[in-house]
């Protein structure tokens, strides 16, 4: 044995949590001078805001023991010095934050539809999942049985859509909008790039036009106009035309994010399906769609975070989603001035969905391998 | 806009043909109102979902006489954009929704406004140590003030006519206004005198505003139907009316019931004693009486939702009755 053989430890300075913190935080000394900066903020920030949203904060009651039922008795407006975010008002109103003005009585059914739409999305989240087949019927079903028991038939007390808000209105409306977009958002994006001219221009002519137009003016159409088109006597329900609107326009910007993904797909994919002698459907079904949806992934939850917070815009025309309710709890002169406490909460449950959509594509990139090289393994 | 808005109206209008709207809420079994999707004071949800407010009051009196029952009412939200096109198309029977009486919405827009129930108007707000005390001392103020409103308008011409000049912070929405405000970054809030109670409610020391005397626009804000339907216009005319002509006599809803013996004729004929108004209106007999017996009279509403016991502190004003001093005044009853 040659002592030249002898394992060399690595200098201390590139290894571990010291060498980790010199190449990433303390590389040369404008990083330093940001480093030492941005812990400086946070030292500052961050005693700030726990204090407030939880050392300081009242959730039920407030610092003399007193069950909090309006503003005036929050610890913030008894003692503006030393009072910190008033909870109690998420916690008196969260009943209508979550089911809206939906009867108590009839509340279970909106639980189980909450509990039913977590069991239809294990499937789609796991891969894995033992028994992901019959899961997998479950979730196709589940709209249906979704609707009947939110809205009432086949035995159980109607429950008109006015009485639905809140968190239950935001999620029938992004769920319902994604789900509806996507199916439709893929048939228009093929027909886009359609041989036969009438179906490509008419495809063209209706991403176009939807495209064009805020979701703000699709909103008021389908409030407004809508009913005019139909024949005399058929009453439509108010949510269901807005759900109407939000799935057209979220098809069309559907359709163009798997236009993209389309148009990425190289010709020899589909020369190769069509020599194999695949008609049309099968040739996308199974050989350019899987492929072009994959790479459309990112997009197609960019989009689909982008309808789930436009859904708040359905205040326009009268229905209270969770930001609704929030604004209306703003106006109750028990709980004026608490407009912090009622946004944060409200961004905060917005924020769960969203970055929890966004964690789910990058787990379905990772899975798929979406990268560049795609083919290589 | 607003073009656009009362082609809307006018178009939904001539598709819904409603016969008789009084008939048509019989038959349903409730009525539809149209409020706010939440105003202090007004129409908001409070902890148990229900809906208070003048507004909401006013939808409820229209309720009781119809129904004599307080809770066959559905509250349905409208926005300042959506309210015209769905009181057009039918899906509300009525609108109670701190709407202004103005000429063009009475007429063009093809409504019918029934009354007033609240006197609202443009006011300021300044916080106590800019030491003012009049409107006419704000000169070269910075005002906060909602684009594109007619309040922006009234703010110019009422500096005009003054001969005084201010600077304009131009915000979007109520809130932008009050955080503005609050926040120092203007010296004076403008908007509807109600508006400013409840920003001045809502500051942790409301001590340290004061709402200016001036008020500087007519903001009649009163419940409006469809034009053409005059019977059901007439139902929730007489339902409002009854509301303050039960405050004029001094009839409260605890004391309707000993008033049922009260010897004074318009008392009794109010209260369906005598004559048979109700008749008139295809109402029974005892509407007006439910009406104060379930919600009160005008002031009973008035002072439980926006008076000075409230967070909102509004004084009577131009809403005390016209022997009082305000300009509150329903034709008589016979």
């Amino acid at each position: 044995m040659n002592e030249m053989n002898e394992v060399r430890k690595p200098p201390v300075a590139t290894t571990g949590i010291i060498g980790w913190l010199r190449i990433n935080l303390f590389f040369n000394w404008t990083n330093s001078l940001i480093t030492l900066f941005v812990i400086y903020c946070l030292y500052q920030f961050i005693p700030w805001i726990l204090d407030w949203t939880i050392f300081s904060a009242d959730f039920k009651y407030n610092y003399l023991g007193e069950q909090i039922t309006n503003q005036e008795m929050c610890s913030r407006n008894l003692d503006p010095e030393n009072g910190g975010a008033c909870w109690a008002v998420i916690y008196v109103r969260f009943y209508q934050f979550i089911y809206g003005f939906y009867p108590k009585a009839e509340v279970w059914r909106v639980n189980v539809a909450y509990v039913m739409l977590a069991l239809a999305l294990l499937p789609l989240l796991y891969a894995k999942l033992p028994y992901r087949k019959y899961f997998l019927y479950f979730t196709y079903i589940f709209p249906v049985i979704a609707y009947f028991l939110l809205n009432g038939g086949l035995g159980f007390t109607e429950v008109s859509t006015n009485k639905w808000g809140g968190l239950l209105v935001t999620l029938v409306l992004g769920c319902t909008g994604i789900a509806l977009a996507f199916p439709i958002g893929i048939m228009l994006a093929l027909g886009r790039r359609s041989k036969l001219p009438v179906i490509s221009m008419m495809c063209t002519l209706f991403i176009e036009f939807i495209r064009g137009v805020p979701l703000i003016t699709l909103l008021f159409f389908g409030m407004v106009m809508l009913p005019l088109f139909l024949p005399e006597g058929i009453d439509m329900d108010g949510l269901i035309r807005v759900l109407v609107a939000v799935t057209l326009f979220q098809s069309a910007y559907m359709a163009e994010v798997i236009r993209g993904g389309l148009q990425a797909i190289p010709p020899g994919q589909y020369e190769a399906a069509k020599s194999l002698g695949m008609s049309y459907w099968r040739m996308n079904l199974l050989i350019i769609l899987p492929q072009a949806i994959r790479i459309s992934i990112p997009p197609i939850v960019n989009t689909s975070i982008g309808l789930f917070k436009d859904t708040t815009l359905v205040i326009i025309v009268g229905i209270l989603d969770l930001l609704g309710i929030g604004r209306g709890t703003l106006a109750d002169t028990n709980w004026l001035g608490l407009s912090y406490e009622i946004y944060f909460f409200v961004s905060l449950v917005f924020f769960i969905f969203t970055f929890g959509m966004s964690r789910y594509s990058l787990y379905l990139e990772k899975k798929l391998k979406t990268g560049i090289n795609m083919g290589a393994d | 806009m607003k073009k656009l808005l009362s082609i809307f109206a006018v178009v939904a209008f001539a598709f819904s043909a409603h016969a008789g709207t009084l008939d048509d809420v019989k038959n349903r079994g409730f009525l539809k109102c149209g409020v706010t999707t939440g105003l202090a004071g007004f129409a908001a949800p409070d902890d148990s979902g229900e809906w208070a407010g003048l507004d909401a009051d006013m939808c409820r009196a229209v309720a009781v006489a119809v129904f004599g029952d307080r809770s066959k009412v559905e509250f349905i939200t409208t926005t300042g954009k959506s309210r015209f096109p769905t009181l057009a198309s039918g899906e509300v029977d009525m609108l109670a929704r701190n709407t202004t009486w103005t000429i063009s919405r009475d007429v063009n827009l093809g409504f019918e406004f029934v009354g007033v129930n609240f006197y609202d108007g443009q006011g300021f707000m300044v916080p106590s140590a800019l030491g003012v005390s009049s409107a006419t001392e704000l000169d070269g103020a910075t005002v906060c003030i909602q684009t594109g409103t007619t309040t922006e308008l009234n703010l110019a011409d009422f500096f005009r006519l003054n001969g005084i000049s201010y600077e304009a912070l131009p915000i979007e929405t109520n809130d932008e206004g009050k955080e503005n405000l609050f926040a120092g970054r203007c010296d004076v809030y403008t908007t509807d005198a109600s508006g400013l109670s409840s920003t001045r409610a809502a500051a942790s020391n409301p001590d340290k505003w004061v709402v200016l005397p001036e008020i500087i626009s007519k903001e009649p804000l009163g419940p409006l139907v469809r034009h053409g339907d005059h019977q059901w216009g007439d139902v929730v005319r007489w339902s409002l009316n009854a509301m303050i002509i039960a405050e004029e006599l001094g009839i409260t809803s605890e004391n309707v019931d000993a008033q049922t013996s009260s010897n004074v004729p318009e008392v009794l004929r109010l209260l369906g004693v005598e004559g048979n108004y109700g008749e008139m209106l295809e109402l029974s007999n005892d509407w007006a009486y439910q009406i104060i017996k379930q919600i009160g009279n005008y002031s009973e509403s008035y002072e439980a939702n926006v008076g000075p016991d409230t967070p909102l502190e509004i004084a009577r004003g131009l809403n005390a009755l016209w022997t009082q001093g305000g300009i509150l005044y329903a034709p008589p009853f016979r």
